[in-house]
C-alpha cells in the first residue's frame, strides 16, 4: 500500500497478541495489523502519521514514480487528451461561439484553464465585468455544445448579488449566451444548491440570479447538498458497512440514514433535467452552485454523459474528466486531501460522480464501452497520487508544478491496459439508436455499490464474475477467428498442392487457448473463507474465530522496510 | 356446478387494456370458465390470456359510466381494464371474483387442460422416491426404503416410501412418529457422498411441558451417527419460540436425552409473519412516488431481506456442519413443512452440484417440497394482493426460490438454469395449467388422481425447446461445494420477481441476449476450429499414404 492512500491510522488498545493498528485507506480498504511490541507499534504509528500527510508536493509519490519510460513516451502520454480537439469535435468554435484569450495568463480567473469558449457577442469588457460579479471570478463559459440543436451548456459560480446588487455586464453575458441559441428564447439557469443554502449566501454578498434583472432566463434550484453534507454522509455509510456481523435491518436503516443514495439520486436527477432541457427543448443551460467546481462539475459532466455517446467510450470518458473536472478546477488536492490540509475541504464529490456513472451503467448495460473496473481504477488513482493528472487544485498550480515534465499521465497507463476495462456488452449500435440516455430515477434503481465500498472484502463478492467470463470469451473469439482463417489458408494450400510436405503448424498456440479454460474464481468452496454462518462454538468447534479480521503479524524489521 | 352460472357477462366489446411499459390494447373481453381473455382481433397483436386462478384480487373504479377493473395477479402483475358501461363492469367484476376464488380443487383448470404439445416424458414419473433411492443405494448400503407409510396412516404428509436407517424397523418408526409433530418422524433428506454424512428432517418432538421422551425416536436418530461421532440438531426456531411450543405439546430435544447431539437454534420466522412481509415488500415496490428515504425504510420495514438472510445463513450452517465439521444434521422447526424444507433444500443446492442442474432442481423441488409435504395448496392460495385475512398462506417457497436466486447471482456459472426458470417455477406454484403444485401432500394428490388426470409441469419443461430457453448460457459444471456470502451487502432484492412489472427490462434483456450471442459464437468458432483441425490432421495422415507408392 502506498502511503498516500491511507487516510487515517488508529492505534487500538493493547491486546494479548500485540498492539493492533488499523489503517483506513481512501479506496475503502481497511487493513488491520498486529504488532507484537508496543514500542514498535508506536514507532510505526508515528511514522505513518507523518507519511500519510505529506506537507509538500515534493513528497508525493508521483514525483518519484518511474514506470521505465523515456521522456518522449511520457510526453506522448500527456498528449493523449487534447481539449482543443474536443471542442472542435463538438463543433466549436462556430458562428456563435469563439475561443477567447482573456484568461491566457490566468489574470481573469486563476482557477479556470487558459483556453475558454464564450459567445461571439461577449466582448472582453463584458467578460471581465461579469467575472468581477462572480465568486472567484468564475464567469459563465461554455463546457458542452449540443450541435444538433445548437444548445450550449455553460458553467460559472454564483453571482455576488447579495440582496439587491446587479451587474450589467453579467446580465449582458447571459443575454449573449441566450442569443447564441436561436432555438430557444430563454436560458435555463440551474442553481444546483438547495434554495435555503442559496438564500443564506445572500447575507454574505453572494446569492443567485434575480429573474427580474435578467431577461429571458428561467431560474431553477436543484437541491444538491454541499461538500460537508456529502462528507458526513459517506462517513456514516462507511461506519455502517464497517460494522461486524451487520444485520440486514441495520444495513438498510444505515443506508437510509446516511442519505448517500439520496444524494446520488439528486445528482442524477439534476443531470437528467439538464439533458432534457438541452436535447428536448433545445434550450441552453447555465449551471452553477457556489464556487462552481463541485456540484457544477458533477451535473455538467453527468449531463453531457447522458447526451453524448462519445463520453461513454473509454477515451471519451477520459476527455470528459479532463474537461469538466481537471481543467475547470475541481479542487482534487483539497477534496482528496493530497497534502496535509484542511479536513473541512475534504469531500467525496468525485467519488460520487463515479458512482452516478456506475448507477447508469447498471441501467444501460450496453451503452458504455467501459466496465466498472475502469471507474474503480480511476478512483484508485485519483487517490494514489501515482500519476500527475489529479495533483493540485487547478491548471495553474499544475503548470507551476511542471507536472508534464516531472510526472506521468494516468490516461496513458489506462489506455495501455484498455483490454481490462472493456465492457463486453457494449454495443455502438445501441448508442446510435439511443444517443441520449433517459434513465429512471425511481429509488429502487439505485443500488449500493459493493465493488466500490467493499472492493477489498473478497468474501462479499460473487465468486464467479459474468463480466470476466464473457470478456475472456470475447478475447478467445477473436483469437479463434484468426486461427480459423489461418487454418483455412492451410487447408486451401493442402488441397492445392498435395505433394508439398511442408506444413506449418498455424495457430497452434491460439487454438490451445480457445479450449475453454474458464476459471472458477477463488475455486469456489475449497478455499477457506473468512466467513462463518453461525454459532458453531463450544467443544467441537474450530470455526468461530473466523469473523476476526485478517491478522497480519508484522516483524518490526519488515515494517521498517516499507516505511 | 356449471361455470356458466358464474359468468354474468361472457363478453364485452371496446375494452381497453393497460399494462405498464406496453401500449394500450383495445378489444373484446371474454370470460370463460378458467380464463380472462382480451383479444384485439387485429393481426400482430398478442392476446391476453389470464388464468382466473392467477387473480389475487380486483379493484373497481368508476369515472362516469366508464368503469375500470384493476386486476392484481398472484405473479404480482397488475393490469387495468377499462370497460364501457357500469353494468357490464360490475358483472365482469363479480364474475371474475367468483371464478378466481373457486375452492373446489376438482374444478381447477389443470383438470380441464389438454396439452398442445407432445409429452416426451411424463413428469409425474420422473422423480419417484424409488428412483431417488436407487441413486442412494449406489453410494451406501446403510439405508433402506420403508413402506411403513404405504397407506399414509403413520404420517399423512409423507410419501408412501421414505428412506430410513437400515437397522431401524417399521415398528420403531411408528412409535417415533407418535412422538413427532404431524407424525413426521426423522427421515433422510440428503446423503453427502464426500464424507457419508447425512441430513435428516422431521417435525418437532412432542416433549410437552413434562419432558416426555421416546426411546424409539432417540434410537432412530442415533442410528444415523457413526460410532463416536456427534451430530447437530438445527432447530429453525429461536430458543424462546421452542420453549413456548412446549406448552402446546411440542418442544425440542433435551441434552439429557440426546447426549450425542448438539442443538443450535436459529430464527426463521413463521408463516403469517412471512406473508405479511411479502405484502409489505410488494406494496413498497409498487409505490412509485416514494422518495429514496421512504423506499429504503419501507424495504427495511418489510423485513423480507432479513428473512432471506436468515434462511440462507441457516442453510449455510447446516451445510457447514456436514461438509466442514463432518457431522450429521437433523433439521426441524415446528411442523417441519416450511422452514425445515427451506433449510434442507438450500443446503443441498450448496452441497450437491446435481441440484444445480435443471433436472436436478426439479428433483429437489419434488423431493424436498412436494413429496416432503409442503402444503402448496394452502400456502399459495393467495399472494401479496389478497384482501382477505390470511389463513394458511405463506411465501415459504418463494423465499426458497429467492435464496436460490441469491446463490445463482453469486455463482452465475455454476447453475444450469437461468433466473427465468426460477421465475417460471414461482408462477406455476401460484397458478398453473399443470397439476404439479395442486394439493398439499402426496396423499391428497393421490386421492385426486392428479398423475392420471392432469399434466405435470415437468412434462412441459423437459422438452428441448423449453430447456433451451431456460438454460443458463454461462453454465459450466462445477463439482465443488459453493459457499455464498450472507453479508447484507451481498444480498440483493430479487428484481426479476418484485420489480418485474415496475421497470422496463428492455435494456437488461438485450444485454442478456448479447451475452447469449457471444457465447453461442464462441461455441460455433470452437467447433469450426476443431473440425478444421481434424480435417487437416486427416489430410496429413492420408498424404503419406498417397505418396508412399
Amino acid at each position: 500500500i502506498e502511503h498516500i492512500k491511507g487516510s487515517s491510522v488508529e492505534k487500538l488498545s493493547l491486546t494479548t497478541t500485540g498492539c493492533p493498528l488499523v489503517i483506513q485507506c481512501r479506496n475503502f480498504r481497511v487493513v488491520h495489523f498486529v504488532v507484537q511490541r508496543e514500542r514498535d507499534c508506536h514507532d510505526i504509528y508515528s511514522s505513518l502519521l507523518r507519511l500519510l500527510r505529506p506537507v509538500s508536493y515534493e513528497e508525493v509519490y508521483a514525483f518519484s514514480y518511474n514506470p521505465k519510460q523515456n521522456d518522449q513516451q511520457r510526453e506522448e502520454g500527456w498528449q493523449i487528451i487534447d481539449l482543443g480537439a474536443e471542442f472542435e469535435r463538438m463543433g466549436v468554435p462556430c458562428d456563435q461561439w469563439q475561443l477567447t484569450n482573456v484568461n491566457i495568463d490566468y489574470k481573469v480567473c486563476e482557477t479556470y484553464p487558459r483556453d475558454l469558449y464564450v459567445p461571439i457577442t461577449a466582448s472582453k469588457p463584458i467578460i471581465v465585468g461579469s467575472s468581477k460579479f462572480r465568486s472567484k471570478g468564475r464567469f459563465p463559459v461554455l463546457t458542452y455544445f449540443y450541435q444538433e440543436k445548437k444548445a450550449a451548456v455553460c458553467r460559472c459560480s454564483q453571482p455576488l448579488s447579495g440582496f439587491s446588487a446587479r451587474c450589467l455586464e453579467d446580465e449582458s453575458m447571459l443575454q449573449a449566451i441566450s442569443k447564441a441559441n436561436h432555438n430557444s428564447r430563454f436560458v435555463y439557469v440551474m442553481d444546483t444548491r438547495p434554495k435555503l443554502n442559496a438564500l443564506a449566501n445572500r447575507a454574505a454578498g453572494k446569492g443567485y440570479e434575480n429573474e427580474d434583472n435578467y431577461s429571458n432566463i428561467r431560474f431553477q434550484f436543484v437541491g444538491i447538498e454541499n461538500i460537508h453534507v456529502m462528507r458526513t454522509s459517506l462517513q456514516k455509510l462507511l461506519e455502517v458497512i464497517g460494522t461486524r456481523s451487520l444485520s440486514m435491518s441495520d444495513f438498510l436503516v444505515g443506508l437510509e440514514s446516511s442519505g448517500w443514495l439520496r444524494h446520488i439520486k439528486a445528482v442524477v436527477d439534476a443531470a437528467i433535467f439538464l439533458a432534457k432541457a438541452v436535447t428536448v427543448e433545445g434550450a441552453s443551460v447555465l449551471v452553477h452552485c457556489s464556487d462552481g467546481w463541485d456540484r457544477t462539475a458533477q451535473v455538467c459532466s453527468l449531463g453531457a454523459l447522458l447526451m453524448d455517446p462519445y463520453y461513454r467510450t473509454i477515451k471519451g470518458f477520459m476527455v470528459l474528466i479532463e474537461k469538466d473536472w481537471i481543467s475547470f478546477g475541481h479542487k482534487f488536492a483539497d477534496r482528496c486531501d493530497q497534502l496535509d490540509g484542511d479536513p473541512k475541504e475534504v469531500s467525496p464529490i468525485f467519488t460520487q460522480f463515479l458512482e452516478c456513472v456506475w448507477q447508469l451503467t447498471e441501467q444501460f448495460p450496453q451503452a458504455f464501452e467501459f466496465s466498472e473496473w475502469f471507474l474503480l481504477q480511476i478512483h484508485e488513482h485519483v487517490h494514489s497520487c501515482q500519476y500527475g493528472n489529479f495533483l493540485g487544485n487547478n491548471q495553474r498550480q499544475r503548470e507551476d508544478l511542471r507536472l508534464r515534465e516531472r510526472t506521468h499521465s494516468l490516461w496513458a497507463f489506462l489506455m495501455s491496459e484498455k483490454q481490462n476495462y472493456l465492457n463486453p456488452f457494449y454495443s455502438p449500435a445501441y448508442s446510435e439508436a439511443h444517443p441520449v440516455l433517459e434513465p429512471s430515477t425511481l429509488p429502487y434503481h439505485f443500488k449500493f455499490w459493493r465493488n466500490m465500498y467493499h472492493q477489498f472484502d473478497r468474501s462479499m463478492h460473487p465468486r464467479q464474475s459474468i463480466l470476466k467470463t464473457v470478456l475472456t470469451m470475447r478475447e478467445n473469439n477473436r483469437k479463434a477467428e484468426s486461427t480459423l482463417q489461418a487454418l483455412e489458408k492451410v487447408m486451401q494450400r493442402q488441397e492445392e498442392d498435395d505433394d508439398d510436405d511442408e506444413q506449418e503448424e498455424v495457430g497452434e498456440e491460439a487454438t490451445e487457448s480457445t479450449d475453454t479454460e474458464r476459471t472458477v474464481e477463488g475455486s469456489s468452496g475449497t478455499e477457506s473463507r473468512k466467513q462463518s454462518y453461525g454459532e458453531l462454538e463450544g467443544t467441537y468447534n474450530s470455526e468461530s474465530a473466523k469473523e476476526e479480521p485478517a491478522v497480519v503479524s508484522l516483524e518490526f524489521g519488515v515494517a521498517r522496510m516499507t516505511c | 356446478m356449471e361455470f356458466a352460472e358464474l359468468i354474468k357477462t361472457p363478453r364485452v366489446d371496446g375494452v381497453a387494456l393497460h399494462r405498464p411499459f406496453m401500449p394500450t390494447v383495445e378489444g373484446t373481453l371474454c370470460l370463460t370458465g378458467h380464463h380472462l381473455i382480451l383479444s384485439s382481433r387485429q393481426d400482430n397483436t398478442e392476446e391476453l390470456w389470464l388464468l382466473h386462478s392467477n387473480i389475487d384480487s380486483i379493484e373497481k373504479r368508476f369515472v362516469g359510466s366508464l368503469g375500470s377493473i384493476i386486476v392484481k395477479c398472484k405473479d404480482l402483475r397488475m393490469i387495468q381494464l377499462d370497460i364501457p358501461g357500469m353494468e357490464e363492469c360490475l358483472n365482469i367484476a363479480s364474475s371474475i371474483e367468483a371464478l378466481s376464488t373457486l375452492d373446489l380443487l376438482s374444478l381447477m383448470y389443470p383438470f380441464f387442460y389438454r396439452p398442445m404439445f407432445e409429452v416426451i416424458e411424463d413428469g409425474w414419473n420422473s422423480f419417484l422416491p424409488e428412483d431417488a433411492f436407487k441413486d442412494l443405494e449406489s453410494m451406501t448400503d446403510e439405508w433402506r426404503l420403508s413402506e411403513v407409510n404405504k397407506d399414509f396412516s403413520v404420517c399423512p404428509s409423507y410419501p408412501p416410501l421414505v428412506a430410513v436407517p437400515k437397522y431401524v424397523d417399521d415398528d420403531t418408526l411408528k412409535k417415533a412418529a407418535t412422538f413427532r409433530h404431524g407424525g413426521r418422524f426423522p427421515v433422510l433428506s440428503y446423503y453427502h457422498k464426500k464424507n457419508g454424512m447425512v441430513m435428516m428432517r422431521a417435525g418437532q418432538p412432542l416433549t410437552g411441558t413434562n419432558g416426555r421422551r421416546c426411546k424409539e425416536d432417540e434410537k432412530l436418530i442415533n442410528a444415523t451417527l457413526r460410532p463416536g461421532k456427534r451430530g447437530y440438531i438445527i432447530d429453525t426456531r429461536t430458543i424462546n419460540v421452542a420453549q413456548q411450543a412446549k406448552a402446546r405439546g411440542g418442544g425440542f430435544e433435551s441434552e439429557a436425552n440426546y447426549p450425542q447431539w448438539r442443538r443450535i437454534h436459529k430464527a426463521i420466522e413463521r408463516s403469517n409473519i412471512l406473508q405479511e412481509s411479502l405484502i409489505k415488500l410488494v406494496e413498497a415496490c409498487n409505490d412509485q412516488s416514494h422518495s429514496m428515504d421512504r423506499w429504503l425504510s419501507k424495504l427495511e420495514a418489510s423485513n423480507w431481506q432479513t428473512h432471506v438472510k436468515e434462511i440462507l445463513t441457516t442453510a449455510c450452517l447446516a451445510a457447514q456442519c456436514i461438509d466442514r465439521e463432518g457431522a450429521s444434521v437433523l433439521v426441524h422447526g415446528t411442523e417441519g413443512t416450511d422452514s425445515t424444507l427451506q433449510v434442507t433444500s438450500l443446503a443441498q443446492i450448496i452441497l450437491d452440484p446435481a441440484c444445480r442442474t435443471i433436472r436436478g432442481f426439479q428433483g429437489l423441488v419434488e423431493r424436498e417440497w412436494l413429496q416432503a409435504g409442503h402444503p402448496f395448496q394452502q400456502r399459495c392460495a393467495q399472494s401479496a394482493y389478497s384482501n382477505s385475512k390470511p389463513r394458511q398462506e405463506a411465501p415459504s417457497f418463494l423465499l426458497f426460490l429467492d435464496c436460490v436466486w441469491q446463490i445463482l447471482r453469486q455463482f452465475p456459472c455454476s447453475f444450469e438454469f437461468s433466473e427465468g426458470f426460477l421465475v417460471l417455477v414461482f408462477e406455476h406454484a401460484y397458478a398453473s395449467q399443470f397439476g404439479t403444485f395442486l394439493g398439499n401432500s402426496t396423499a391428497e394428490r393421490a386421492k385426486l388422481s392428479l398423475p392420471e388426470k392432469t399434466v405435470s409441469l415437468w412434462s412441459w419443461v423437459n422438452r428441448p425447446q423449453e430447456l433451451e430457453r431456460l438454460t443458463n448460457p454461462l453454465y459450466e459444471a462445477n463439482s465443488l461445494v459453493i459457499w455464498p456470502s450472507v453479508a447484507p451487502q451481498s444480498l440483493l432484492l430479487w428484481e426479476g420477481v418484485f420489480l418485474r412489472w415496475n421497470r422496463s427490462s428492455k435494456c437488461l434483456d438485450e444485454a442478456y441476449e448479447e451475452m447469449g450471442h457471444i457465447i453461442a459464437y464462441n461455441k460455433e468458432l470452437q467447433n469450426k476450429v476443431n473440425s478444421l483441425r481434424r480435417q487437416l490432421a486427416q489430410l496429413e495422415t492420408e498424404d503419406p499414404l498417397l505418396q508412399s507408392p
